[in-house]
C-alpha cells in the first residue's frame, strides 16, 4: 500500500528541485524561456509523450513492462484515420473503434503475460513485432493525409494575446493531456483498483493471497495503456496532420525512460503520476532551454542519457542507504 | 559433469546446490535445443517442399550465412548479460558508436592514397581504437551495474541513450562511408563456400559456449543469474563477474560493428535499430531464461538459424518481410506456450517465481 511518502517521495522532491534549478538557470540564460507562449508550446510538444508515459506508469506500477504501445498507438491511429478519411465515418464511431482496438491489443498483452507466465517484456517484444509487422503489411506503409477537419484543425479552447502580441492557444493536445494526467492520478491514488495495482506490483504473492484478482488488475493496467496509446495516436496524428504507420516507431524506450526518470520503478509498486509529470517536464524544459540557449538539438540525446544515469545513480545509492539503515535498525 | 565441479572447486562446498541447479539447467537446455532442431528441420523441409527448385540450394545457404553473423554476434552480446540475470539494451548503440569511430578514423584520418603497410597500420589502428572504446563502454556499464546495484535495464537504458546521443551529436545524423577496399574484400571472401563472417560467428559461438560451460567465470555468470545474493554469500565476487559480463558483451558489439561496417560499407548512428528487440527475441527463443541463470549458446545458434530460414524462405516465396517479422513474434509466443504447457505437466520444470534479480517479472497468482 502506498505509504504517505510515496505521494511526495524522495524522487518527486528531487525532481521538483531539479525542475526549479533548471527553470531558474534557463530563465536567466534566455529571457524568452519564462514567457507564456514558450511554456505553452513546450507543454503541447510533450503532450503525446505525457499521455503515453501515464499509461506506461500504470503498467510499471503493476510490476510489468509494455513496449508494444507505440505499435498499438500506430495501429489505432491508422484505423481511426482509415475510417474517418477513407470511409467517411463521423468522429464518434471512428474514435470509439480505435479506442476499442487499443484496449483489445493491450488486453492481449495482459492475457499472454498471465497465462504464459513469461516476463511481460518478452511477451510485449513479441506482440510489438506482430502488431507492427501486420500494420505495415496491411497498410503497405502508406500514409493517410486527408484527415477530416475535425481532426486536423487546430482547435483552441482558449485564446489569449499577450502584451507582446504573441497568441497563446490552449489546444486539444494540452486539454487531453491534462485530463489524462488527472484521470490517471485519480485512478491510481483514489480508487480501490488503483490500490490493487500498487499492491500487485509491490508483492504479487501477497496480493493474490489477499484475494486480489491478478488477471483483472493486469487487464486493467495493460488495457488502460492500450486505451491511452489510442488517445496518444489520435493526438499525434492531429498535430502532424497525417496518420503514418511508422509514426511512433522507436518511442518505446524513450517513454519508458521518461517514466523511470519520474520515479516509477521496474520492480513495481512505487511511483506517482506527479513524479512522471515532473520527469516529462524536466526533459521538456531541458530540450526547450538548450534550443533557446543555442545548443545544438543534436546534443539532446547526450543530455537525456546523462539525466537517466545520474537519476538512477542517485536512486541506487539512496536505496542502498535506506537498506543499510533498515538492516542496522533491525539488528 | 566432473570437470564442472572441478572448475569451481576453489569456492568450496557451499555452492553445491547452485551447481546442481546449473547442471540441471544444462540438461533442460539439451531438451530445448533438440526441440529447436526439430523445429528448424520442419521449417527447412517445409520450405524445400514448397520451393524444390530455389530453396534447397547452395546459393540460398550461402546467402543465409552472409546474413546471419551480425544479428548472431549482437544476440550473443545480448544473451550473456541475460544469462547473468541482466540485460544490455545498449548493444546496438555500442556497435554503432564503435563503427562510427572506426569509420571516422578510416575516412577522415587515413590519407586517401594509403596502401600496403600504411594502409594495414591505419586499419589496425582503427580496429584497435574501436576495441578500446568498447572496453571502456563495457567497463563503465559493468561498474555502474555492479556498484550502484540498480537493475541493468535501467543502467543500459541510460548508456544506450547516452551512446546514441553522442553518436548523433558527433555525426549530426549523417552516415560515414567509403572504406578501404581491403576491408570490403575480406568480408566478401569465402572459404570452401562459407563466408568468413560466418566462420567468425561460429568460432565466437564455440568460444562463448566454452566460456559459459567450462570456465569458472562462466559457471559464476550462470550462478549470479540464478541468485545474485546467494552467489555473493558463497564467496564469489559478484561485482567482478558483472563487470566481466558487460565487458564481454561490449567486445562482441565491437566485432559486430566491424562486420556491419564491412558489409554496409558505411557506419551511422541509427543503423540496425530494429535489431535490438530481435536480439532479445532470438536469445529467449533459443532457451535463454529472461530472468537469468539458464541458457545455452547452442540453443541461441539454432534459434538464429530458425529466424534466418524463415526470413530467407519468405523472401524466396515473395512474401513480405514484415510477415516474416510477425511470424518470428508468433513463433516466440508459441514456443513459450509449449514450454508453459510442458511445464504444467507432472515432473515438468516448475514455473519459476520471481527472485531478487528478476524485478521485471510478473509472477502470477497460482503456482504449480
Amino acid at each position: 500500500m502506498p505509504r504517505p511518502g510515496i505521494i511526495l517521495g524522495r524522487t518527486e522532491t528531487a525532481l521538483i528541485a531539479a525542475n526549479l534549478v533548471t527553470a531558474v538557470i534557463l530563465s536567466l540564460a534566455s529571457p524568452y524561456f519564462l514567457t507564456l507562449p514558450n511554456l505553452v508550446n513546450l507543454i503541447e510538444a510533450y503532450s503525446v509523450t505525457t499521455i503515453l508515459a501515464a499509461g506506461v506508469f500504470v503498467v510499471l506500477v503493476s510490476g510489468g513492462i509494455d513496449i508494444s504501445f507505440p505499435a498499438t498507438a500506430a495501429a489505432t491511429q491508422y484505423l481511426a484515420a482509415y475510417l474517418a478519411a477513407s470511409r467517411g465515418f463521423p468522429l464518434a464511431p471512428s474514435l470509439t473503434l480505435a479506442a476499442l482496438l487499443g484496449v483489445a491489443l493491450g488486453s492481449i498483452n495482459a492475457l499472454l503475460t498471465y497465462y504464459l507466465r513469461v516476463a511481460s517484456i518478452i511477451v510485449t517484444i513479441a506482440t510489438s513485432s506482430i502488431y507492427y509487422a501486420l500494420l505495415i503489411y496491411f497498410t503497405d506503409a502508406q500514409e493517410i493525409y486527408n484527415l477530416p477537419g475535425w481532426w486536423s484543425n487546430r482547435f483552441a479552447f482558449f485564446r489569449y494575446v499577450t502584451a507582446s502580441d504573441d497568441v497563446v492557444k490552449i489546444t486539444l493536445p494540452i486539454v487531453v493531456m491534462i485530463a489524462v494526467v488527472c484521470l490517471t492520478h485519480y485512478l491510481m491514488s483514489r480508487t480501490r483498483i488503483g490500490r490493487q495495482v500498487y499492491a500487485l506490483g509491490g508483492n504479487p504473492e501477497a496480493a493474490s493471497r489477499v484475494g486480489i484478482n491478478v488477471l483483472g488488475v493486469q487487464l486493467l493496467a495493460y488495457g488502460y495503456l492500450g486505451f491511452l496509446a489510442a488517445v496518444a495516436g489520435f493526438i499525434q496524428a492531429g498535430r502532424v496532420h497525417q496518420a503514418v504507420p511508422t509514426a511512433m516507431a522507436g518511442q518505446e524506450l524513450n517513454v519508458l525512460a521518461v517514466a523511470i526518470l519520474g520515479g516509477a520503478s521496474l520492480v513495481g509498486g512505487i511511483g506517482s503520476m506527479g513524479g512522471v509529470v515532473l520527469g516529462v517536464f524536466f526533459l521538456a524544459m531541458l530540450q526547450n532551454g538548450l534550443n533557446l540557449i543555442g545548443v545544438s538539438s543534436y546534443f539532446f540525446g547526450v543530455v537525456v542519457g546523462l539525466a537517466i544515469l545520474i537519476s538512477i545513480t542517485m536512486t541506487g545509492f539512496a536505496e542502498k542507504h535506506m537498506h543499510r539503515r533498515r538492516v542496522t535498525r533491525s539488528a | 559433469m566432473q570437470d564442472l565441479a572441478h572448475d569451481v572447486g576453489g569456492t568450496g562446498h557451499s555452492i553445491r546446490s547452485q551447481l546442481d541447479r546449473v547442471i540441471s539447467s544444462f540438461r533442460g537446455g539439451a531438451v530445448n535445443v533438440g526441440a529447436l532442431l526439430v523445429l528448424l528441420a520442419v521449417l527447412v523441409s517445409l520450405f524445400s517442399l514448397l520451393m524444390p527448385t530455389t530453396f534447397p540450394r547452395g546459393s540460398t545457404l550461402q546467402a543465409m550465412m552472409f546474413q546471419v553473423p551480425e544479428l548472431g554476434l549482437l544476440s550473443l552480446a545480448m544473451a550473456i548479460p541475460l544469462i547473468s540475470g541482466g540485460i544490455n539494451l545498449a548493444v546496438i548503440a555500442t556497435a554503432n558508436q564503435a563503427g562510427l569511430l572506426m569509420a571516422w578514423i578510416l575516412t577522415a584520418g587515413m590519407p586517401q592514397e594509403a596502401s600496403g603497410t600504411t594502409l594495414a597500420l591505419w586499419l589496425a589502428g582503427a580496429l584497435a581504437a574501436g576495441f578500446l572504446l568498447c572496453i571502456v563502454v563495457g567497463l563503465v556499464t559493468g561498474l555502474l551495474v555492479a556498484v550502484i546495484g540498480v537493475h541493468p535495464i535501467l543502467v543500459t537504458l541510460g548508456t544506450m541513450t547516452l551512446l546514441h546521443g553522442c553518436s548523433i551529436y558527433f555525426t549530426r545524423g549523417r552516415t560515414l562511408s567509403g572504406f578501404p577496399d581491403a576491408l570490403i574484400l575480406v568480408s566478401n571472401e569465402t572459404v570452401l563456400g562459407i563466408p568468413i563472417s560466418f566462420i567468425v560467428l561460429a568460432v565466437i559461438a564455440v568460444l562463448a559456449h566454452v566460456l559459459l560451460t567450462r570456465t569458472a567465470l562462466g559457471i559464476r555468470i550462470h550462478m549470479i543469474g540464478s541468485n545474485l545474493e546467494a552467489t555473493r554469500f558463497s564467496g564469489v565476487d559478484t561485482r567482478r563477474v558483472q563487470v566481466w559480463v558487460y565487458l564481454i558483451s561490449s567486445l562482441l558489439c565491437w566485432l559486430a560493428a566491424v562486420m556491419m561496417m564491412a558489409r554496409f560499407n558505411s557506419a551511422g548512428a541509427d543503423f540496425a535499430q530494429s535489431y535490438l528487440l530481435i536480439t532479445i527475441l532470438a536469445a529467449v527463443l533459443g532457451g535463454v531464461d529472461p530472468y537469468g541463470g539458464f541458457g545455452r549458446i547452442a540453443g541461441l545458434f539454432v534459434a538464429l538459424l530458425i529466424l534466418q530460414v524463415i526470413a530467407s524462405g519468405f523472401n524466396l516465396m515473395g512474401i513480405s518481410p514484415h510477415l516474416a517479422l510477425a511470424s518470428w513474434g508468433l513463433i516466440l509466443l508459441s514456443v513459450m506456450a509449449v514450454k508453459r504447457i510442458a511445464g504444467a505437466l507432472p515432473h515438468g520444470r516448475r514455473a519459476r517465481t520471481s527472485s531478487q534479480n528478476a524485478p521485471v517479472e510478473i509472477p502470477t497468482a497460482s503456482k504449480s
